[in-house]
């Protein structure tokens, strides 16, 4: 799936990464705990989180990570932006919430690994 | 790469928001000079971790990065309380946190396992009231 589909499925607006958005991704990882997301995400490309802080941005790019969605209407503040900006992270904000976000990603094709979604 | 370049931080534990910073330039730098992404992955992974719990429980520290050809080293070193029971520290989900520092996304007690993970050698030097120092080696 490409990062526009996702911004798409999600009513999602985009504020920075626009050139990021024809990357494909596979899978994707739901999480407000970002010690969870360095303990088990290992290939996931988006992380969808209603955490706003600037470790989620560095805890993306830790984990190589290209696109962030933020959910339940959580705007990240400009700083955020910016230090997503030189990551290279595609930052997305939908005021879906992370469950529907989830789901809808997940019915279109997104899975939980690289492996996909039997694991 | 046959010198080893070394990186010197000091990690503010002040302020929470800075609280990774060493680390996002270490990956950048290790990207820069070229190491393979799986090898950046690690050590970032690592770092990152270390320098979080430099700031949530030591008040921050200093963080050293030693690349070479074949293994990098990173040393986090603090002030802070020390750890009184390190085999107790290394369990998953063992965590000493607050609920403020939960609230901020990090304290599941995955910090210290996962540095072990993601590196070949982790060695934990602490004196309880006199602080830490973790040796950290990752090597390819």
């Amino acid at each position: 799936m490409k990062i526009k589909e996702i911004g798409n499925l999600l009513d999602a607006t985009c504020l920075t990464g626009e050139n990021h958005l024809d990357s494909e991704v596979i899978s994707a990882c739901c999480s407000d705990m970002m010690s969870d997301v360095l303990a088990y995400v290992k290939d996931q490309g988006v992380l969808i989180t209603g955490l706003i802080n600037p470790q989620v941005i560095r805890t993306a790019n830790m984990m190589d990570m290209i696109c962030i969605v933020f959910v339940r209407g959580k705007k990240p503040t400009e700083e955020m932006v910016e230090l997503a900006e030189e990551c290279g992270i595609a930052v997305m904000c939908t005021d879906k919430r992370a469950f529907e976000a989830s789901g809808i990603l997940y019915a279109a094709g997104l899975s939980r690994s690289a492996e996909g979604k039997h694991v | 790469m046959s010198d080893t370049v070394k990186f010197h931080f000091d990690v503010d534990g002040s302020d929470f928001s800075s609280a990774g910073e060493a680390s996002v330039t270490v990956k950048k730098k290790l990207r820069q000079l070229g190491y393979p992404p799986e090898v950046i992955r690690r050590v970032s992974i690592a770092m990152y971790e270390g320098e979080i719990n430099m700031v949530i429980h030591a008040n921050g520290g200093t963080a050293d990065v030693e690349a070479s050809d074949d293994e990098i080293v990173i040393i986090l070193s603090d002030k802070g309380p020390g750890i009184p029971n390190v085999e107790l520290a290394m369990q998953a989900g063992y965590s000493t946190a607050k609920d403020h520092i939960r609230n901020l996304g990090f304290g599941a007690g995955m910090g210290f396992p996962n540095m072990k993970k993601y590196t070949d050698e982790m060695r934990i030097d602490t004196v309880v009231g006199q602080g830490t120092t973790i040796t950290m080696k990752v090597k390819f």
